[in-house]
């Protein structure tokens, strides 16, 4: 189906089903119910889960496939939300112009950088661009740029944002005051309730979900073209690849800047659900959490980075809520002084310092799954596939490692 | 490997799901931000309401957040009728009687802001999203603070700032559905000015060391409107990262620019950074055109004088409110606030739990939770008993006015807790301004229409 081979065509199905269903498999539990604390059903969250997929999936096409290791792709992030704010600024609240200026000029960025730090391989690679993504961190988060040309560029701090008196030349009298697309509002949704739950299904989610499947598949296919065999054969051999005659630097080149406009695409689609764009969006923390979510999936595989997205993002915004209020409720039960011992055991793993829960996983996984989230399904796949052929499974054995 | 060869059943199976996605939106047209239709975001239903405490739990300004949550927690104590009343009893208005809002009990959630903008505002998104709030509260960041007005203006919700000095939160940034209690830069300005010319004299030149970001920009350009007209020079001003934690770079050209005053335009950790910094380069001890040379924090909070120790001894600076007024309504809020959890209660927590308390007033004497309801009542609202005198939230820009105190940092403080000592009360017409101000976006900056959302 659509050039793609059985496995990759049902893989892809699969992603399509999970992803337009997102909003029923996000919200497993009742409204009203103590477990309501885990719905990530939202549209918040649920964009954010596509849009960082979209992100980390290009990672993936550098990182994954030709083995370079990027330490500045929230460079690439931060610029494709300005440039979509800036079209905001000048043109309307229409997504569509801020989205192609975000891939534009992503992709010129990326150019530029990679055309530099690719000279390089390896670890001095990394340091190049972190030092192109603290630069450019530096640079928004001052308004240096703009300082120069003396008007705002990135607006500092306080990020960059529409205000009443900025041109906006194709908003008309009674132009639409909220992102949209063509007059769909991305703020739109339809909630659906049934005995219990409630299922938001959100314009501004589903239009992120086509572009990341279209996404998707153009990561598909690239991973299944020629060109994505070179970027391999870069991974396993580079040397080599030089000594028979081949020139790979046009390949990481191009793979760099692809990725780079995945990259900026995901900041512009940031930007089209909450149309301002901060600083704090080219940090090395985001360059890093790129990283992570892409080990964490599993480097190199289709599915993994979009996995580990979602896991990741998961964790920010669902276990960065449970306070101690939430705690008390749920060890109510228990006598006083219990309720005290385990509120005080799990204080220092929940709310702000969920980054130490994420922490101890990441370690599990990468110690015990090196490939990631993947490997674990796969590890499942074939106990599975074992207990068939096998008179007696092993009871409790589908948890994948300890 | 790749395989495309298009196909005359392919062509039409991609044909008809492209059709089928372009005409998804098509389900979409005419809903909003949420489909119950009681009018505004988040109307609550049940028998509770929930209101949202977005603060910074991590980064610079997390000792400011942590303080500001406890005061919104006993805020919400006392608006359900728990604990000892706290301010509801010297209130001037007395609609709240310790049965949540409006009958509802009052739940809250809590979110980190970790002093970033992208981040506050996905907190804020998700309150507003998932927990349903009809109000958010609190946070200690002028940019943050802006970036989420913002938000909640679109959304549809009540903005109640916390911890924000900038002049732009109600200036050129204000926004129809935000709230400050706090004072601004301006109002430091203004309240300092006749302190210093009277301390340090009329012939001064200063440098000023300037977070970079709004509330610093703003700050420091207050502090040189008024020092500038009372006879002062401006030697210098430079602009420091915020978070940068290493000022020496910085201090260092101080005492070779012909200045003889420094002003600190830092808050939080940066503040406690630079200060310390300044003094172990001796610049307390030093000389400077003949005179001593001096150091002024024009915003002080409880928190970083604790942070900064024995440093702050005899620098000057402004605060919003000091749990050491005499007035009774500081005496009830600080007694409620030091039985709970042991300390009495910062600057930052005073205006977070003044702020939850106006709003359920507000509520309640709008008889709904519309915001533009509630904004109507407190557009041009007067009250006292709430620690600061009697107190006007301003209908043109939102902005409270109330009397600013100066403080100085106490030569023999006896506990930890009373190292500032209040040298003045500035009464209230002294920092009062226009409403279209210069430094306030002048004539151009509008709060816009108030947004109920849904």
């Amino acid at each position: 189906m659509l050039g793609l081979t059985k496995k990759d065509g049902t893989l892809f199905i699969a992603v399509v089903l999970l992803t337009v269903l997102a909003p029923f498999i996000l919200n497993p539990f009742p409204e009203n119910s103590a477990m309501a604390q885990f719905n990530a059903g939202y549209p918040d969250l649920m964009q954010r889960f596509v849009i960082f997929g979209i992100f980390a999936m290009g990672f993936n096409i550098l990182f994954g496939l030709t083995g370079y290791l990027s330490f500045g792709h929230a460079a690439f992030l931060g610029v494709g939300s300005y440039a979509t704010v800036w079209m905001y600024k000048l043109l309307s609240y229409n997504v569509l112009p801020g989205l192609v200026l975000a891939i534009i000029v992503s992709g010129l960025f990326a150019l530029l950088i990679g055309y530099i730090s690719l000279r390089r391989s390896g670890i001095y690679f990394s340091i190049l661009t972190l030092a192109f993504a603290e630069m450019s961190y530096r640079i928004a988060f001052s308004d240096l740029l703009g300082r120069f040309v003396g008007t705002t560029i990135t607006n500092g701090e306080t990020g960059l944002q529409v205000y009443s008196n900025d041109p906006q030349i194709l908003l008309g009298q009674n132009g639409i005051e909220a992102t949209h697309f063509f007059g769909f509002e991305m703020g739109a949704s339809r909630i659906l309730e049934m005995a219990g739950w409630s299922f938001t299904f959100n314009f501004g989610f589903y239009f992120c979900a086509v572009i990341f499947m279209a996404m998707f598949y153009m990561t598909i296919r690239i991973f299944r073209s020629p060109f994505g065999l070179m970027l391999r054969s870069v991974k396993s051999n580079q040397q080599r690849m030089n000594y028979t005659g081949v020139n790979s630097k046009p390949y990481t080149l191009a793979a760099f800047v692809i990725s780079g406009m995945y990259a900026g695409l995901a900041g512009g689609l940031l930007a089209a659900m909450d149309p301002l764009a901060g600083g704090e969006r080219m940090f090395w923390t985001e360059s890093g959490a790129v990283v992570l979510m892409t080990i964490l999936g599993g480097a190199g595989t289709l599915l993994g980075p979009i996995l580990g997205a979602g896991f990741i993002k998961y964790f920010e915004n669902i276990f960065s809520k449970i306070n101690d209020n939430v705690l008390h409720s749920w060890f109510a039960f228990l006598p006083d002084g219990m309720e005290n011992f385990m509120v005080t055991i799990i204080h220092p793993f929940v709310g702000k310092g969920w980054h130490l829960t994420l922490g101890v996983l990441f370690m599990l996984i990468v110690i015990f799954l090196p490939g990631g989230l993947v490997e674990g399904g796969q590890r499942i796949g074939r106990l599975f596939g074992r207990k068939k052929s096998e008179a007696e499974p092993k009871p409790g054995a589908i948890k994948p490692a300890e | 490997m790749s395989n495309s060869k298009l196909t005359r059943r392919g062509l039409l199976k991609t044909g008809a799901g492209a059709g089928l996605a372009l005409s998804a939106p098509t389900l979409f047209t005419g809903a909003s931000w949420a489909a119950s239709h009681t009018g505004f975001t988040n109307a609550p239903t049940g028998s509770t309401v929930t209101i949202g405490f977005n603060v910074p739990q991590t980064g610079p300004y997390a000792e400011e957040g942590l303080d500001e949550l406890r005061a919104q927690e006993l805020a919400v104590e006392h608006l359900n009728g728990e604990g000892d009343g706290g301010m509801l009893d010297t209130f001037s208005e007395k609609n709240l009687d310790g049965t949540g809002i409006l009958g509802k009990k009052v739940e809250f959630v809590t979110g980190d802001t970790a002093t970033k903008s992208d981040v506050a505002r996905a907190s804020a998104r998700s309150m507003i999203e998932k927990d349903g709030v009809t109000m958010i509260n609190g946070g200690s960041s002028s940019g943050v603070a802006i970036a989420v007005q913002g938000l909640c203006q679109e959304a549809g919700i009540i903005f109640m700032a916390g911890l924000t000095h900038s002049n732009d939160t109600t200036g050129k940034d204000r926004k129809a559905n935000g709230f400050r209690h706090f004072f601004n830069g301006y109002m430091s300005g203004a309240a300092l000015g006749p302190i210093l010319e009277k301390e340090l004299g009329k012939d001064r030149r200063a440098y000023h060391l300037t977070a970079d970001y709004t509330w610093g920009w703003t700050q420091e350009e207050s502090m040189i409107g008024s020092t500038e007209a009372i006879g002062w020079e401006t030697a210098n001003k430079v602009l420091t990262p915020v978070g940068a934690g290493d000022f020496s770079s910085y201090i260092t050209p101080v005492l070779q620019s012909g200045a003889d005053v420094l002003v600190l335009n830092h808050y939080g950790g940066d503040m406690v950074n630079s200060l310390t910094q300044a003094v172990q380069f001796g610049l307390r001890d030093a000389q400077a055109n003949g005179k001593d040379f001096q150091i002024v924090v024009p915003l002080y909070s409880e928190l970083m004088a604790a942070g900064a120790g024995a440093n702050i001894k005899g620098i000057l600076g402004s605060m919003n409110w000091n749990w050491q007024l005499p007035d009774e309504g500081t005496a009830a809020f600080t007694k409620s606030f030091g039985e709970k959890y042991g300390r009495p209660p910062s600057g930052s927590a005073h205006t977070c739990y003044v702020q939850t308390l106006l709003y359920a007033d507000a509520v309640t004497r709008a008889g709904s939770f519309a915001p533009c309801a509630v904004a109507e009542a407190l557009e041009g609202f007067e009250f006292d008993g709430m620690g600061n005198g009697p107190t006007l939230y301003r209908a043109e820009d939102h902005q409270c006015f109330k009397d600013v105190l100066v403080v100085r940092g106490a030569e023999n403080p006896t506990t930890e807790y009373d190292t500032l000592e209040i040298v003045e009360v500035t009464p209230v017409e002294q920092v009062t301004y226009a409403p279209d101000h210069a430094m306030f976006g002048g004539a151009e900056a509008s709060l816009g229409s108030c947004n109920n959302g849904a």
